[in-house]
């Protein structure tokens, strides 16, 4: 029943996608209208990822069980927080150097708030360099939440979440600094990252430090996985609180995710056959204009 | 020999240190100029500003730094030279602080080689403006209600250039001078999207392959990736700039870089031996 | 409802932005328009914020002596001479004090960061391209290819060296890297869905 469920939703989106959606428009004057025709694919593109999404959390609060596959990245987490400690040394998280408006800020600070957890239990020091302004409250409030939760609120220390400055050469040569005088035994770099990630990557490979590093900036991934321990790769760093909060909500919304991933690797699949055969129509109803 | 060999495998990076700094400093000061053709990105970009008629309003958006400034530098007086030379207005604008003043630097490069060209009638800056992303669309809107003024305060209703000048779809091409975010890939999403306006995009070489898939898509016009490209675009406009005579420097480091790997794997299977290593 | 509130403001201005992708009208634009100019000034003042960090800890800093102290009084001197420079000696333009110290100390301060990346990468790539599997074989004879081929001497070796690297990056390159695009981006909207709707609010703190 549920195939024939999801090849009903799966037929309705194709059919609003293909037949219902126009083809192709004059270039009028949209300013009077209230909808744009020529964004409909990209709406129910939209309607149709959120709705799986949904199903999948409504799915996850009914109480199924959803397997998620195991992020070696995300695990080490902890193993490096563990090392700093035996080693009686601070944490260093360094959240990229983008701005809280990245969903990728967002998403490490997802993943500093459950490290601020664990360094509060195990009482080691944890060091928060920031470059954009904006993220300066946000990493306050989640390092402060992880130590309450932890039940220390009393050890959580204000200034080692820290303000460096918001241009990205500038503010590496501050973290290397971090790096060479305080010596942390953990990095853990999660966000966005530019050209600074083999600079920070290479002096915390210097220092000796364990390192975990995260991006969905494809462009750095290669120096990641060559200076680092581990490396989380694009969606890994996304799928990072349902991981490692196992809430079931969470949980769900990553299988919407994934549905949809494989919904394209088909609709892509299907696209290269009918170009290559000389069909185009297909392809063109999913520009946008 | 087998210590040798041990040394190598774990060579001191300060040594790997001293070549690299050797093959860049030593072609710099005694260059070959070693010649090279130009590849598709650099060649469409130059097409695309070659296809715009003479008079077009170009915005050019220096977002960089200085310490990019090496590989994005010689493409910002490269593209400024290339529109200026054709007859079209440049309107330039930062979403980089420290864009402003390369800016103005790179422009008075180029008016020392076109002494004609006048501030307000050919070419202005507009300045920064902070918002990031917000300003691009902003400017989809309205450019003058996002930029009411020049970077000098001056009204924009009392710059010529200005005049006609509303939205997107009164300026022929969108070229970006990109360093990191803000950057092409947020003028392509943001803007490239909504306004179908041309965009190029001279970015540094690291970034480069990510912009790979929207030349293809068509959503860049054309792409200088990192000083090679720049000095590609140099040669095609015809004025050698900084960006070719880093040409020699970038190949001896590159063959640097390449021997210290080879070196790197014959210490590494010489020490243990092939089979050990790859565990056959 | 310390919390209530941030997700309901979180969610009207995620579907505000989501709407006006598909809202074309006058009327609609001139609103964004508005909250788009609420979001500029915003941002500006963060920059408080962030400078009320900054002068926080390190004057903290400073009075405690910890290490490295004078490094952080550098600092702020620094920091307020650059503001005194832009605001009452001649603004910011081409010929002005603050374009001069610009030109002199930030330029050659972040050129040689940038530059370091050349030394760094380098002894990177000399101890991570060491070929213990098939799949590293792989990644480090691309790279070597690669990086041979994007430079003049390449050509000189073999003419079509230039095409050959730029087949390399258009195919082989392009199709991982939509696909890592691709996924990034679903995990993406799927992230904002669920900051938007306050599935996600572990961001927000205060639990």
């Amino acid at each position: 029943m549920k195939v024939i469920s999801f090849i009903r939703v799966l037929f309705f989106f194709l059919y609003f996608l293909l037949i219902a959606s126009p083809l192709s428009f004059a270039q009028e004057d949209l300013s009077q209208s209230w909808f744009n025709p020529h964004r409909v694919n990209m709406l129910i593109f939209l309607i149709f990822f959120f709705a799986i999404i949904i199903y999948f959390i409504d799915r996850a609060k009914k109480g199924k069980s959803l397997f998620i596959r195991r992020i070696a990245g995300l695990d080490a987490i902890e193993e490096a927080v563990g090392r700093a400690t035996e080693m009686g040394k601070p944490v260093l998280f360094i959240p990229g150097i983008e701005d809280i408006d990245q969903i990728q800020t967002v998403a490490a600070m997802i993943i500093l708030g459950n490290v601020a957890k664990m360094v509060a239990a195990y009482d080691t020091p944890l060091f928060v360099p920031i470059c954009r302004p904006m993220v300066v409250p946000v990493a306050e409030e989640r390092v402060k939440e992880g130590y309450a939760s932890a039940g220390r609120p009393d050890a959580y220390n204000r200034d080692n979440v820290r303000y460096i400055s918001d241009e990205q050469f500038a503010y590496a040569a501050g973290v290397q600094g971090i790096m060479l005088r305080d010596r942390p035994a953990a990095n853990l770099m999660f966000g966005s990252f530019f050209a600074e990630s083999l600079m920070l990557a290479e002096t915390g490979f210097l220092t000796g430090a364990i390192q975990v590093a995260g991006t969905a900036n494809i462009h750095q991934l290669p120096f990641f996985v060559v200076a680092c321990d581990y490396t989380i790769i694009g969606e890994e760093l996304f799928a990072s609180s349902a991981y490692l909060s196992k809430e079931p909500k969470l949980l769900g919304s990553l299988k919407g995710s994934d549905l949809t991933k494989a919904i394209i690797i088909g609709i892509l699949a299907l696209g290269a056959i009918l170009e290559t055969l000389g069909i185009t129509q297909f392809t063109r109803w999913f520009f946008i204009e | 020999m087998k210590r040798i060999l041990e040394k190598l495998e774990t060579l001191d990076r300060r040594i790997i240190f001293i070549f690299i700094f050797l093959s860049i400093a030593i072609p710099l000061l005694l260059p070959v100029n070693m010649d090279f053709s130009v590849t598709p990105p650099v060649r469409s970009f130059y097409d695309a500003i070659e296809s715009i008629p003479p008079g077009s309003k170009v915005l050019v958006s220096c977002d960089y730094d200085p310490g990019s400034m090496p590989e994005l530098f010689p493409m910002n007086v490269a593209a400024f030279y290339h529109l200026l030379s054709r007859d079209l207005k440049v309107i330039t604008i930062q979403l980089w602080p420290t864009g402003t003043l390369l800016a103005e630097r790179a422009m008075s490069e180029v008016l020392k080689d076109l002494p004609v060209k006048e501030y307000g009638v050919d070419w202005v800056n507009l300045g920064f403006k902070e918002g990031r992303e917000v300003v691009m669309v902003s400017l989809g809107t309205s450019i003058p209600k996002t930029f009411p003024n020049d970077m000098h305060g001056t009204k924009i209703e009392d710059i010529p250039i200005m005049e006609g000048v509303n939205t997107f779809d009164d300026i022929a091409m969108l070229v970006n001078i990109s360093g990191g975010l803000p950057g092409t890939r947020e003028w392509v999403q943001q803007v490239v999207l909504r306004y179908h306006v041309k965009l190029g995009s001279g970015c540094t070489a690291v970034v480069a392959p990510e912009f790979y898939p929207y030349l293809q898509s068509g959503q860049l016009v054309g792409l200088l990736g990192g000083m090679k490209g720049a000095a590609e675009y140099e040669k095609l406009i015809k004025r050698p700039g900084t960006a070719r005579r880093g040409m020699d420097a970038q190949s001896v480091s590159h063959i640097v870089v390449f021997l210290f790997i080879l070196i790197g794997n014959i210490a590494y299977f010489s020490v243990k031996g092939v089979k050990k290593r790859l565990k056959v | 409802m310390r919390r209530e509130i941030p997700i309901a403001i979180c969610f009207l201005a995620g579907i505000f932005y989501t709407l006006e992708l598909f809202i074309p009208h006058r009327q609609v634009l001139s609103i964004f328009e508005t909250v788009r100019q609420w979001a500029q000034i915003l941002i500006a003042f963060a920059y408080v914020l962030a400078i009320a960090n900054i002068l926080r800890v390190n004057f903290h800093a400073i009075q405690k002596n910890q290490r490295d102290w004078p490094y952080k009084v550098v600092l702020i001197v620094s920091l307020f001479f650059m503001i005194t420079l832009g605001i009452f000696f001649g603004g910011i333009g081409e010929g002005t004090i603050f374009d001069w110290v610009y030109y002199h100390a930030q330029y050659p301060l972040q050129s040689t960061m940038f530059a370091l990346l050349a030394f760094f990468i380098a002894s990177a790539a000399f101890r991570a391209f060491r070929i213990r599997t098939l799949e590293a074989a792989l990644l480090a004879v691309t790279a070597v290819l690669v990086m041979i081929g994007r430079v003049p001497v390449g050509e000189e070796l073999w003419n079509n060296f230039p095409d050959f690297t730029e087949w390399i990056m258009n195919v082989p390159q392009l199709a991982g890297k939509r696909a890592i695009m691709i996924g990034a981006a679903l995990g993406a909207i799927s992230t904002a869905l669920k900051v938007l709707t306050g599935l996600e609010r572990t961001y927000l703190g205060g639990e």
